[in-house]
């Protein structure tokens, strides 16, 4: 028995949907698990109540809701509060498909990067958009920072206009790494199980309990890097959503 | 339609039996850019999706629970806080009116101890002179009764010297001489 790590990462069609040009478009299992996900987010925030004292359901919706606002609160400020659906829905979309990819045989969303790269130009062009309209050219005060001597402004410009656009990059290559190497050594520790089982009988059976213990104890890990990995996503576009709201900061 | 689909799983499914036969080299599944279209298709229409719900309907209607309840226990305190208010106002009343019924107290209880001390005041002092003047009345008769009596002892004495000096002498003395001892006697 063979136990490939990358085929969980498949893309799958399930029906197709049309055409755009050359390229087919198709319901994709990749598709099915974001409309898990929304799914899943809806029923959370749509179907809990909405009691004076909260069940639990509700407790998860307005905990989530708070702890979104206050993270846009303490990161950009109350004009960040405009964004509030945007950071809330990019929260929530990755960390229930980050959640439910860890449930064996499901698909995990983000562990393609041009989903992740599509959701950080998303994000880029918010800030780029929004920075511009607000701010006009002011906004690209944020590539000069305060208090530089003169002689060394160009090249730490240079920098900041650099960082600038690398930022789409780094924030879409910091989810899509961690999700796929996540499954990838989860899948690759499960894989020793079954291998020891198969190949070595009895003793296999023995020796499989270290890389089984190991797979559980990476499990609850990918469960925090789940939550984790998401809420780097929302802070991240926060702060860069900071720069957009107060530039020259 | 069902062609160009076919078309489409071609190189999947070709990376898909590689990737089985153990080599990953060239059909790592997230760098199959022929999956691009699709997902990204697919992730446009969900996340506009999830936006729209969770602007339109979710935040709203979360926000909202949370703000009811926040309004709710602001009312709620402001409310304690007046009742609060009310009752300290009443034990400030209720501590004033019983300062004032402690204080009308004390004077009505002086007043009638004053009033019972003089009307005792003048009962004792009806009553002595009253006893004053039974006193003075029994001293008078005392005297009297002494008075009385003592001219009696007088007698009496005068008749027991006669007779005494009769028993010792066996003259009778006369009365003038006796009476005359007898009231140097008394005098003595």
């Amino acid at each position: 028995m063979k136990i490939d790590p990358i085929h969980q990462f498949n893309i799958e069609p399930l029906f197709t949907l049309g055409h755009i040009g050359n390229h087919t478009i198709a319901f994709t299992n990749s598709s099915l698990y974001m409309l898990v996900a929304v799914a899943i987010i809806s029923l959370l925030m749509l179907a809990s109540g909405t009691q004076l004292i909260p069940g639990r359901l509700q407790s998860v919706a307005e905990i989530s809701y708070e702890f979104v606002a206050s993270t846009i609160r303490s990161t950009a400020g109350t004009e960040g509060m405009k964004f509030f659906p945007l950071i809330f829905s990019l929260f929530m979309f990755i960390c229930v498909s980050n959640l439910v990819g860890i449930i064996p045989y499901t698909f995990t969303v983000s562990s393609h990067l041009i989903v992740t790269a599509a959701l950080a130009l998303l994000v880029f062009f918010t800030v780029l958009i929004y920075g511009l309209y607000k701010n006009g050219l002011k906004f690209f005060k944020i590539f000069v920072p305060h208090g530089v001597p003169i002689y060394i402004l160009p090249l730490v410009m240079f920098i900041e206009i650099l960082s600038f656009f690398l930022r789409p990059v780094s924030h879409s290559v910091r989810l899509f790494a961690n999700m796929l190497a996540g499954h990838i050594a989860l899948k690759v520790f499960a894989g020793f199980v079954a291998m020891l089982g198969f190949s070595l009988g009895a003793l296999g059976w023995v020796g499989g309990v270290l890389p089984l213990a190991l797979t559980v104890a990476l499990t609850s890990l990918e469960i925090l890097v789940a939550f984790l990995q998401a809420y780097v996503f929302a802070i991240l576009t926060c702060i860069y959503l900071n720069d957009a709201i107060h530039p020259g900061h | 339609m069902a062609e160009s689909h076919g078309g489409a799983k071609g190189p999947a499914a070709g990376a898909h039996t590689a990737a089985d036969g153990g080599h990953h080299g060239g059909g790592f599944p997230p760098f199959e850019s022929s999956t691009y279209a699709s997902q990204l298709v697919s992730l446009a229409i969900f996340f506009v999706l999830l936006y729209v719900i969770v602007s339109k309907l979710a935040l709203p209607r979360i926000g909202g629970a949370i703000e009811a309840r926040q309004n709710k226990i602001e009312g709620d305190l402001a409310e304690a806080q007046k009742l609060k208010d009310q009752s300290e106002a009443a034990l400030k009343a209720y501590e004033n009116e019983l300062a004032a019924a402690r204080s009308r107290a004390q004077a009505i209880g002086n007043e009638s101890r004053d009033k019972a001390n003089a009307q005792a005041e003048a009962e004792r002092k009806a009553l002595e002179e009253q006893l004053a003047a039974k006193l003075a009345g029994a001293e008078k008769t005392i005297a009297s009764t002494r008075a009385a009596a003592m001219s009696n002892v007088r007698g009496i004495a005068a008749d027991a010297a006669g007779q005494i000096v009769q028993q010792l002498t066996g003259v009778v003395p006369d009365a003038a001489s006796v009476n005359a001892a007898v009231d140097a006697s008394l005098k003595g």
